[in-house]
């Protein structure tokens, strides 16, 4: 890996924090709308260093992720890195959205990884028979333009030197 | 990637190999989950330092009756524990298998809220194997999923994932308990309509699977119906410990002999 494609330490700071977040405990009403927020940071920096966070870096967070949540190994990472996928494919465009219209792309790429996810828990025996199962959707969606000012503050601060 | 994907996705599936990478990153990961536990932990515990002194008082004389009533039946329990060998000893069957028990603490994070599984603050270092039972004071929880070095997960009885053979105390009636994916209840399923089953019946571990010790109490029956046209009566029961409210979990080893291989398949598989 060349010095140009390093992966800057507040990327992976947030990723950190997005996967405490995955796992804090939370009462049970709201737990099943906790935001897929793994995947919201992942898309920030996808859309913001294209070239230094993509697809692997998704697949390998989508592995950790998996361990974490003690799901099917290689579920989240398939779900992720192909929501990586879509990302790379469209961030120029992306970037020059307005936040709503980002929000609506980022309820799209949720909605993607949790029917992905939840097409394999299909094929593996035990689906969530539950239609609160698509509740992330919208309240990751409502929470974009927080993670996108968080972390767009971030790089303003410690990364406008990177690409 | 994709492929690496389906891959990784059938071996962990259909075969155990997976084990030691799952245990590497979980080792990764314990440290994070330890992390987001502790504020809480620690919240619980200012709490608890500002609790009131007569409370403390009050809790404490009440623990101390408690503990005095319990090393009372205690004594009786090694006496009658002795005869039992004895007898069992006169009419040549094997003794009852001895347990040890051990405290675990839950840690505070939370995973699928679709599944239900905990995690524990004991791994593969303090003993702990796949299929191992879980219970607390009140009664069975679960069963060990995957130990981790340090830490394991677990699966509750109420996952729908989980079977757990169960004998009613009343009437030694067989059967299975099933999670429902809600931690108040427990199915039932194939009981016959003729059976004598009925609201408020306790339901015990019957050891049959192999992985619970028998006699280990499971549930309560809230509800018996029996539904014209349907072959079998729709029971419902409510586990007697709190799965989704207690902090401490008692892990039990058994000198039973050591669970077969074929049995050391995957644990959330229904028999």
């Amino acid at each position: 890996m060349n010095p140009g494609m390093v992966i800057p330490v507040p990327v992976l700071l947030s990723l950190l924090a997005a996967f405490a977040l995955t796992i804090v405990p939370l009462p049970g009403a709201i737990a099943t709308a906790r935001p897929e927020w793994v995947l919201l940071v992942l898309v920030y920096w996808g859309m913001a260093f294209p070239r230094r966070v993509g697809i692997l870096v998704a697949f390998l967070a989508g592995l950790f992720l998996d361990v974490l949540q003690h799901q099917l190994l290689g579920q989240n990472a398939l779900a992720l890195a192909a929501a990586m996928f879509i990302v790379l494919q469209i961030y120029p465009r992306m970037r020059v959205y307005p936040l709503w219209q980002q929000a609506v792309v980022v309820a799209f790429l949720v909605g993607l990884t949790r029917f992905l996810n939840i097409w394999i828990q299909g094929a593996t025996g035990f689906p969530p028979g539950n239609n609160l199962y698509w509740l992330p959707v919208l309240t990751s969606a409502l929470l974009w333009p927080v993670v996108y000012h968080i972390l767009r503050d971030a790089r303003r601060r410690w990364l406008l030197h990177l690409t | 990637m994709v492929l690496i994907a389906l891959a990784l996705m059938a071996l962990d599936h259909r075969f155990y190999q997976l084990q030691t990478l799952r245990s590497v990153l979980a080792t990764v990961a314990y440290p994070l989950q330890l992390a987001v536990d502790a504020p809480i932990r620690v919240g619980s515990r200012i709490l608890d330092s500002f609790s009131r002194h007569e409370q403390l008082v009050l809790e404490n004389r009440l623990l101390r009756s408690d503990l005095m009533e319990l090393r009372a039946r205690q004594l009786r329990f090694d006496a009658l524990q002795a005869e039992n060998d004895r007898l069992r000893a006169l009419l040549h069957t094997s003794a009852q298998a001895t347990e040890r028990v051990e405290i675990a603490k839950l840690l505070a994070v939370d995973l699928d809220p679709f599944r239900q599984q905990i995690v524990i603050n004991k791994g593969r270092l303090d003993g702990v194997y796949a299929g191992q039972p879980l219970i607390n004071a009140d009664g069975v929880i679960g069963q060990i999923l995957t130990p981790n070095w340090t830490s394991s997960t677990a699966l509750l009885i109420s996952d729908p994932g989980h079977a757990l053979p169960v004998i009613v105390a009343r009437t030694g009636l067989r059967a299975l308990a099933v999670g429902s994916g809600n931690p108040r209840r427990l199915n039932l399923r194939h009981v016959p309509p003729q059976e004598d089953i009925e609201e408020g019946d306790l339901l015990l571990t019957s050891g049959l699977g192999g992985r619970f010790p028998p006699d280990y109490p499971v549930a309560r029956i809230v509800s018996v119906e029996h539904l014209p046209g349907q072959p079998f009566l729709v029971i419902a029961a409510e586990p007697l410990a709190a799965l989704d409210r207690s902090r401490e979990a008692l892990l039990l080893w058994t000198d039973a002999p050591a669970p077969q291989p074929e049995a050391e398949e995957r644990p959330d598989g229904r028999e």
